[in-house]
């Protein structure tokens, strides 16, 4: 078994126009930056992104946004897109916000078979209208259905060709249920290695999960608040 | 009256926030003020600080140079590790934040009101942030403190009688505590419990669109 792909403008290749894609990524934290930068080199538009966020102006899903390849887009926040925001403001784009952990619920959810689940969060505010609400010991929970995509980018750590994942810190995020909620799942990663390499028990994401994989060529890796201590004398 | 810096004002908040944590408390400190806080944890106290983008054991800003662009809090800011940290997905971060697992949740405002109700993701027509993982914390910690300057930047009261902006949850404020007050929310009303030294009951309340009760004399408030 190779799920291996040769670069990141094969692995997407065949993404048509309005397609929904699913993007790991927490700012510009752990985002799948080879395989954005390869989907925005060929155009195609009318996409529906899922994602924590929009990144930075100039970087990331930020790179889509700037390109009007983005038809609509459902996350959690927004505001360090400056460009998203005012397009917000000015009520020009489409966008479904909805509660970081009902995000990453529903996607789970659609991942592991599971249609619909309740949860408290957002009881009470306008996010609950025109949903079905229930009261469970005496609190109401809103009804949220599982969120599914065509296609999911991911990007790892370390990977091997049967898909095995494996995160580094905090830009694990989003990746792994993400991972598991599209029909196709495209991981890079910044090492490419031979099943056997990584430590069966240490696995993130199996790789069920993940049809194509590629080796990221470049790695760039920006850093959107670098905060620092001094090094003391 | 001492007029405060706005920096000055943020250092206080989070001085007094910091008397609410406790030994072996898994706390999640949300963006802004609420992130001072971990430079006041009282001696001989450890909590472990979660970001909800997937780290248990935060630690503070890393040395220069040593900064990694994998390693960032929920405010995206480039963190360290503690020992004892780890690693996890969104969808577990958010399970132990729903599952009630997270003991105190402190966050910002725009506004709270005498309900516990708490209005901070969008001001309609001019401010979109979205609400993060807001409505999810305030939602599932077991209990929530707001901390926030006690006024805008213009002096109009924070803590109304009802919110005017949209909600991030309903009756989920337990504690306020601002640069001038700590205020608890009780079925009966917000109860004045601490003022700081500086200021009076009367400007306090001067301050406050809600009607604050009194039913003890409030405390002094440690700053």
């Amino acid at each position: 078994m190779n799920k291996t792909v040769t670069s990141a403008a094969a692995a997407v290749a065949d993404i048509p126009n309005g397609a929904t894609i699913m993007f790991g990524g927490f700012g510009i934290c752990g985002i799948p930056e080879n395989l954005i930068a390869a989907l925005v080199a060929r155009r195609v538009t009318g996409i529906h992104t899922i994602g924590n966020d929009m990144g930075i102006d100039g970087f990331g899903l930020g790179l889509m946004l700037e390109a009007g390849m983005i038809a609509s887009h459902t996350g959690s926040y927004v505001g360090d897109n400056k460009l998203l925001e005012s397009l917000l403001v000015s009520r020009s784009f489409t966008i479904n916000l909805i509660p970081q952990g009902t995000l990453a619920e529903r996607i789970r959810a659609a991942g592991a078979g599971i249609p619909a689940f309740y949860t408290p969060a957002g009881a009470g505010t306008q996010i609950a209208e025109g949903k079905e609400i229930r009261e469970f010991n005496g609190r109401p929970y809103l009804l949220e259905h599982a969120l599914h995509a065509d296609f999911a980018f991911v990007k790892a750590w370390r990977g091997d060709r049967m898909g095995n994942l494996v995160y580094r810190k905090t830009a694990r995020n989003f990746n792994p249920v993400m991972a598991t909620a599209a029909r196709v799942t495209i991981a890079e990663v910044e090492e490419l290695v031979e099943p056997g390499v990584l430590d069966p028990d240490a696995i993130h994401t199996p790789g069920i999960y993940v049809h194509r994989i590629i080796q990221g060529e470049r790695y760039e890796k920006r850093i959107e608040r670098r905060t620092v201590r001094k090094v003391p004398a | 009256m001492t007029h405060l810096t706005d920096q000055k004002k943020r250092e206080r908040i989070a001085r007094r926030a910091a008397l609410e944590l406790y030994d072996g408390a898994y706390v999640n400190l949300g963006i802004g003020i609420p992130t001072l806080i971990a430079n006041y944890v009282p001696a001989g106290i450890a909590v472990v600080c979660q970001a909800e983008n997937g780290m248990l054991g935060v630690g503070p800003y890393p040395f220069e140079g040593q900064e990694d662009a994998d390693l960032i809090n929920a405010g995206k800011e480039t963190v360290s590790e503690l020992p004892g940290c780890c690693y996890f997905s969104s969808a577990d971060s958010f399970a132990m934040i729903r599952g009630g697992h997270i003991a105190l949740s402190f966050l910002g405002a725009m506004e709270v009101d005498e309900l516990g109700n708490l209005a901070n993701w969008t001001i309609p027509g001019k401010l979109v942030k979205g609400m993060g993982g807001a409505m999810d914390l305030v939602a599932g910690a077991r209990r929530v403190v707001v901390t926030m300057e006690h006024t805008s930047k213009k002096g109009a009261p924070k803590i109304l009688h009802r919110c005017n902006l949209p909600f991030t949850g309903i009756a989920v404020v337990e504690t306020i505590i601002t640069d001038l007050a700590v205020i608890r929310v009780t079925k009966q009303g917000l109860v004045l419990e601490e003022v700081v030294p500086d200021t009076t009951v009367e400007h306090v309340q001067s301050a406050t669109e809600a009607a604050l009760l009194i039913p003890a004399p409030p405390r002094i408030m440690a700053v």
